[in-house]
């Protein structure tokens, strides 16, 4: 098992007993539902829930069950990926994680043999991706390690956000010296509020920007106003008022040692680099009708009545763009005012789903 | 295509919208807030008024007006004009003087300040030393004398406003003459009043606070005579011949001194006190008027009893056996009055007196028997009653505008019909381009009808809706019941009178069809009255329905106000506009939205609890919804929080008070109930901002869901003919939009002209919309086929719009404090977008359809959405793509008043409230745009030649008022001043 000049990555993939052996383009790895769909197909097992695992350099026994670590499995393969797969029914979910070569000698015969596990009752838990997501970080990579942008999901009206904001003072770097600036800062989490439960958020954290907005110089009215507009989906960056819990990323390890005064970078503007935009994801979008008092409906997206060149070359910097997850600063107040085109739900819809079934994937 | 042009990116646009938009506050409507200051120039017939905040406003005739700020926005506390040229002085409550110039500029005058001066004394010096109580401006037009707190009288030179040090009139030189006994007593007074001598210039008056009067010879520097008054100064006035002077004094009298060559110590000719013999107040100032034929004129303010009537605000007006003290209704700023303007006619024969009170500006036909009031043509007091909502039409047919016209002369009868005596000026501004109405809803339940067309904000009409209802307001509690005898007396003047009695009946909303004259208002106790224009006095019993918006809700109990009782019996109405049919919600919420369609003759109306649609042709309620939440409990118990029932209560103890002041009014007054509630109000109000701001400020922040209380709150109510079911099929349909997100539509069957009172209106819900961003509805608009707004009812029948497109299909636009929302009809489904919240933070207020014509093509026009943010900004959205235009700032943001007072018209124009009392006019277009423009003439050689030539003038003509004017334009080619005065004096 070699790497091909081509790039294909050999992959070796085990269900029961049986082992397939394939290739991958390494640099085209395609997304996670393919290559989900490419094992049933290998091992022949097309309706058969499955739990799809690899052993990763170090030995470990590894989940593969999205885009991401995916990804990481195919790029740090060397040479050969080994996959291992479980019917989702007799999982072994302790059999995953780091060290589990050095607690369990053989990680085959884990797998293998399930039942030799059984004496310990274990939660069951699903896998991430049975789970709606309530509370993210992201865009870990672009932002200062001193910030952090953490995404609210709200679903129904079961659990509050949470949480309340003030006004307040913060103490910025400035080319005169240090200045005090005016500041929105958490005020308060409600004690079981959706803001509390994520860890993610705490008091006097101060709000940088809300759904990629800087607030400074807005009102806290504004602000309020804001950030309800957005509480369907609301992505609030802040800058954590204990600084010890950052993670210390190599590039920067000078310039982030737990300080809880403001360090942020002069030359730092958060609008030149943005991960998200701030429409999309619109999940506001669901309007309800109800026509001659029937049934409740979800109000529809009108068809497209006409398409112009405009519209379609829009689409596709955005995509570009978007497929490395940068967008250059040119680019950025496009992509904002031109933010009803980029969503999911917007009425260019059959544009840019037809765009990113064009984006192809080879096996 | 147009939907990706975004702003800033098509230069075609970008010129179109400077072509269409442009942001200019024009006039200020109404009475200045806070007046402090009154200063009139015979010469060029114009009025100052200065206020609390630094601004200084000056009038004339119609249509003159001019405006100007210190920068210090201290109070102004003189005006004076400089005699014989387009200049003034003002002093204000920092102790500095600014000098302020008309100055011409492209044809049109300009107020501009051009100097600023402060007296300063020797170092060391206390500042009372400098501080000016009196300004002089002397005839000779070079020098200013100023009185001040030392005593001393200080002479600047004009315009440097160069101290001219040699001419100060100490105390000390003053004192040398005057006996030794009097000096000793009166050291150190300050100098109450400087008054020029009539006749010769070079000799000035001047009265100390403590009593002491000289005249001071300006060329030998020294006493020429002096008056050794006994009582303490308030004021002085030279007869127009200089043969006497008048004084009037701290203690209610005034006295008549004679001027006389010989050089004896002089005694007053006589001292009065008019109200005596018990304590009076002081006589701040006297006017003492000489007439050709009879008895002059004396006019005083102030000097009534202290005891019985200290709290009064008074002016009275002798002139022989007839006097009348004047009683207004809030504090007397200053007065002056109108007279033969020419120094050299014989007398002064007086024909008007303007007196500035507070909150309004009175004025006094003194010609006229039984000295009526004159209707001013500007400064209405907006506030007589607080302005509750606000309603614009624009374009009013001439038909309608005649009859509103005529109803309101009929209303106005006991005004006097003299012409404005203030008319100073010439008006260039263009004829308003068409006829504007202003509806104000009141307090007090009345609707006020203001002619909007121009610069001059006119009472056109009053309605009153009080009379439908039984109130326990006596109709003659009356502030004034005194008898003929009575003394003092007294005749209450002025309109100003904030205090409703019953709260409920507060105007809500208003809405006025201009094509079929029907009018329909809503009140605060969910009173609607729908009414119609007659020309004729009627009496007739207006028809009542009920509307039980909870129908058959359960075991609510509504905590608020009671509902009005309508009356049973006829009831008489004036010619205007005359209920004829009055729906009561139950329970009598506020109504909270309002809308006619005069095609249809159907009302809807809405509350906290829902709304509903009554037809006003059949007089029957056609359907009642509920929009209540079960869990909605706040809106079902009223409206009364805390801070507002502490508010209520204020009010209610004041009206105890005054009650009790009308029904003893022999009894001591106290002096000031008034204003001790004033002061207590307004410690109230200061107690409630510092709370607020020792409270930690912070807030909550939690998606709305549908348990958030007044979400069945209906706020907007829209008629549309569209096609509501199938696109085949348009119908007549009533949307309503509520506080939480809700938008519901109903199908509407409207039987045909010819059967419309057999057979009933019918409606059905077809359509209910829930916004998932659960922001209030504040607007719900219909595009045609071509994107256009559906026109007014009837504006299609009179010929003022094309029909609306029906082929292509409509849309609905629903506009929510947070987005905007484009969706296709009959099938609902979502076509575009513009959020505004999420991304600004600001929220939607005000919003309105408005037509933007091109200042440079005359054949184009656009209608686009005019908005106001909670923020106090406007933009402008295009319609139908919602494109962001342009944004201007407009109102601070801190200025709730004024962002909720907020009215747009249909041609981008708007007002709102800058104070209780005043309208601010702004302009977003740059094709209709409503400004003072006027000249007032400032030509040296008008004002040389009124000089020079006084001696011949004193032949020439008696006619005082009018030859000043000719005089002041026979010079130029003034139409306006040869044509009015004809006759022989030309």
């Amino acid at each position: 098992t070699t790497r091909s000049p081509c790039g294909t990555l050999e992959t070796k993939g085990m269900f029961g007993a049986e082992f397939r052996r394939f290739s991958l383009e390494r640099t085209k790895p395609g997304k996670f539902e393919e290559f989900y769909g490419l094992l049933q197909h290998v091992h022949k097992i097309p309706n058969v829930e499955v739990l799809v695992g690899y052993i990763d350099i170090h030995g470990d026994l590894l989940p593969i069950n999205n885009d991401d670590n995916y990804h990481k499995a195919v790029s740090t393969a060397n040479p050969l990926l080994r996959i291992f797969i479980q019917r989702k029914e007799d999982a072994d979910y302790s059999a995953f994680g780091t060290d589990t070569m050095t607690r369990k000698k053989n990680v085959l015969s884990n797998v293998l043999r399930p039942d030799n596990h059984k004496k310990k009752p274990h939660i069951v838990i699903s896998m991430p991706r049975d789970f709606r997501p309530v509370s993210s970080i992201i865009d870990v990579d672009i932002l200062p390690e001193t910030h952090r942008r953490v995404r609210l999901y709200k679903y129904g009206t079961d659990k509050p956000l949470g949480f309340y904001i003030r006004d307040g003072s913060s103490v910025r770097v400035t080319p005169h010296g240090l200045e005090k600036v005016p500041g929105i800062f958490i005020s308060r989490l409600v004690p079981g509020g959706l803001a509390q439960s994520t860890g993610l958020l705490a008091v006097n954290d101060e709000v940088l920007e809300v759904n990629g907005i800087e607030v400074s110089g807005k009102s806290l009215d504004q602000v309020t106003d804001m950030m309800i507009a957005n509480s369907r989906n609301l992505i609030i960056t802040v800058r954590p008022a204990n600084q010890r819990n950052n993670v210390v990323r190599n590039s920067r390890t000078s310039g982030s040692s737990g300080q809880s005064t403001d360090t942020s970078l002069p030359g730092y503007t958060p609008h030149t680099v943005q991960n998200f935009h701030p429409e999309e994801d619109d999940s506001d979008e669901d309007d309800i009708i109800i026509e001659d008092n029937g049934e409740p409906q979800q109000i529809p997206k009108a068809v497209p009545t006409s398409e112009s060149l405009e519209s379609l070359t829009q689409i596709e910097l955005l995509h570009d763009s978007t497929q490395n997850g940068f967008i250059p600063f040119s680019e950025v107040n496009l992509c904002h005012s031109a933010g009803n085109v980029s969503m999911e739900y917007e009425i260019h819809d059959p544009d840019k789903k037809s765009l990113e079934d064009g984006a192809i994937i080879t096996l | 295509m147009r939907r990706f042009l975004r702003h800033g990116h098509d230069p075609v646009r970008e010129r179109l919208k400077r072509d269409l938009f442009q942001f200019n506050k024009t006039v200020e409507h109404g009475f200045p807030h806070q007046p402090s200051a009154l200063g009139y120039s015979p010469f060029l017939h114009l009025m100052a008024i200065g206020t609390r905040s630094g601004a200084i406003k000056l009038y004339g005739a119609p249509g003159v007006e001019f405006m100007g700020l210190h920068e210090e926005n201290n109070t102004v506390m003189q005006i004076h004009f400089i005699p014989g040229q387009c200049q003034l002085v003002t002093l204000l409550d920092d102790n500095s003087l600014h000098l302020w110039s008309l100055k011409q500029r492209s044809g049109a005058s300009e107020l501009q300040e051009e100097q600023r001066f402060t007296l300063r004394g020797p170092p060391g010096s206390p500042p009372s030393a400098t501080q000016i109580t009196v300004v002089l401006p002397h005839s000779s037009r070079e020098v200013l004398y100023l009185g001040t707190e030392s005593g001393n009288v200080f002479v600047v030179e004009l315009p440097s406003f160069r101290l001219l040090e040699d001419r100060t009139i100490t105390s000390e030189a003053v004192l040398q003459r005057v006996p030794e006994d009097y000096r000793n007593r009166r050291s150190f007074e300050l100098v109450e009043a400087l008054r020029e001598h009539p006749r010769n210039p070079g000799h000035i008056l001047i009265g100390y606070s403590r009593g002491l009067i000289v005249l001071w010879d300006l060329h030998n520097k020294r006493v020429s005579r002096h008056f050794l008054g006994s009582q303490q100064l308030e004021n002085l006035f030279w007869q127009k011949d200089g043969h006497q002077i008048i004084s009037c004094h701290y203690d209610g009298s005034y006295a008549q001194w004679p001027v006389s060559n010989d050089d004896r110590q002089l005694e007053p000719l006589e001292s009065k006190v008019p109200y005596g013999p018990f304590p009076c107040k002081a006589i701040s100032k006297i006017y003492w008027q000489t007439t050709k034929n009879g008895p002059p004129y004396i006019i005083f303010q102030g000097g009534m009893p202290r005891a019985s009537y200290g709290d009064r605000h008074s002016i009275s007006v002798v002139h022989g056996s007839q006097q009348i003290a004047f009683d207004f209704t809030s504090r007397v700023i200053d007065f002056f009055v109108v007279c033969n303007a020419d120094p050299a006619a014989e007398f002064d024969d007086p024909s008007a007196m303007v007196v500035l009170a507070e909150e309004e500006l009175v004025v006094i036909d003194l010609k006229s028997a039984g000295w009526p009031a004159v209707h001013p043509p500007y400064l209405a007091s907006l506030h007589c009653s607080a302005i509750t909502c606000s309603h614009h039409v624009s374009n009013i047919p001439l038909k309608l505008w005649e009859r509103v016209i005529s109803a309101g002369s009929k209303q106005n009868s006991h005004y006097s019909d003299m012409p404005w005596p203030i008319d100073g000026g010439t008006n260039l501004a263009p004829d308003p381009p068409q006829r504007d109405l202003l509806l104000t809803g009141h307090e007090d339940g009345t609707v006020r009808f203001w002619d909007a067309s121009g610069v001059c904000l006119r009472l056109l009409y009053k309605l009153s809706t009080v009379r439908v209802f039984l109130t326990d307001a006596d109709p003659n509690d009356n502030m004034n019941p005194l008898g003929e005898d009575e003394w003092p007396p007294l005749r209450k003047v002025g309109s100003f009178d904030p205090y409703s009695d019953d709260p409920r009946l507060g105007i809500q909303k208003i809405y006025l069809c201009k094509y079929s004259g029907y009018l329909t208002v809503a009140g605060t106790a969910g009173q609607i009255l729908v009414m119609e224009l007659n020309d004729e006095e009627s009496e007739h019993v207006v028809d009542h329905a009920e509307a039980d918006l909870l129908q058959d809700q359960e075991g609510y109990k509504w905590k608020g106000h009671e509902r009005l009782k309508a009356r049973d019996e006829p009831v008489r109405f004036e010619p205007g506009f005359q209920p004829f049919v009055l729906v009561q919600c139950q329970p009598p919420a506020v109504v909270t939205s309002l809308a006619l369609h005069s095609e249809w003759k159907l009302v809807a109306f809405g509350t906290s609890h829902g709304f509903g649609l009554f037809d006003h042709q059949q007089k029957r309620l056609v359907f009642v919804k509920c929009t209540l939440h079960p869990s909605d409990q706040l809106a079902l118990e009223g409206p009364l929080s805390r801070v507002k029932s502490l508010k209520k209560s204020l009010r209610q103890s004041f009206r105890r008070i005054r009650r009790s002041r009308v029904s003893s009014r022999k009894r001591r007054a106290g002096g000031g109930i008034t204003g001790e509630v004033q002061e207590a109000n307004s410690k109230f109000d200061q107690d409630a901002l510092q709370e607020m701001e020792l409270a930690p400020i912070q807030r909550k922040i939690e998606a709305r869901s549908a348990e958030d209380s007044f979400t069945g709150f209906v706020r907007t109510l829209y008629f549309a003919d569209t096609f509501l079911r199938d696109s085949s099929r348009h119908c007549p349909s009533l949307w309503a939009g509520t506080n939480g997100g809700t938008v519901y539509a109903f199908c509407l069957r409207v039987p045909p002209a010819e059967r419309r009172m057999d057979e009933p209106v019918r409606a059905e819900q077809a359509k209910e919309i829930q916004l998932m961003h659960r922001a209030p509805v504040v607007g719900i608009l219909v595009l045609d086929g071509h994107g256009t707004p559906l026109p007014e009812p009837l504006e299609v029948a009179h010929d003022l719009s094309k029909s609306p497109d029906m082929q292509g299909s409509h849309q609905l636009l629903v506009v929510s404090e947070e987005q905007f929302k484009v969706f296709t009809l009959p099938k609902v489904s979502s076509k575009l977008k513009l959020k505004l919240t999420a991304l600004e933070g600001c929220r939607v207020r005000k919003v309105t359809v408005a037509n933007f014509g091109s200042c440079k093509t005359e054949d184009y026009s656009e209608n686009n959405l005019a908005i106001l943010t909670n923020l106090g900004d406007i933009q402008i959205i295009s319609l139908p793509f919602l494109k962001l235009q342009i944004r201007y700032p407009c109102i601070r943001k801190e200025d709730v008043s004024g962002i909720a007072s907020c009215v747009f018209t249909k041609y981008g124009q708007g007002f709102y409230l800058i104070s209780p009392s005043e309208f601010e006019r702004f302009s977003l277009s740059t094709k209709w745009l409503v400004e003072p423009r006027c000249v007032v003439d400032t030509q040296e050689i008008t004002g040389n030649n009124y000089l020079h030539n006084k001696s011949g003038m004193e032949k020439a003509t008696r006619k005082s008022r009018k030859s000043g004017r000719l005089m002041e334009h026979a010079l130029l080619n003034d139409e306006r001043a040869a044509a009015p005065v004809g006759g022989g004096d030309v």
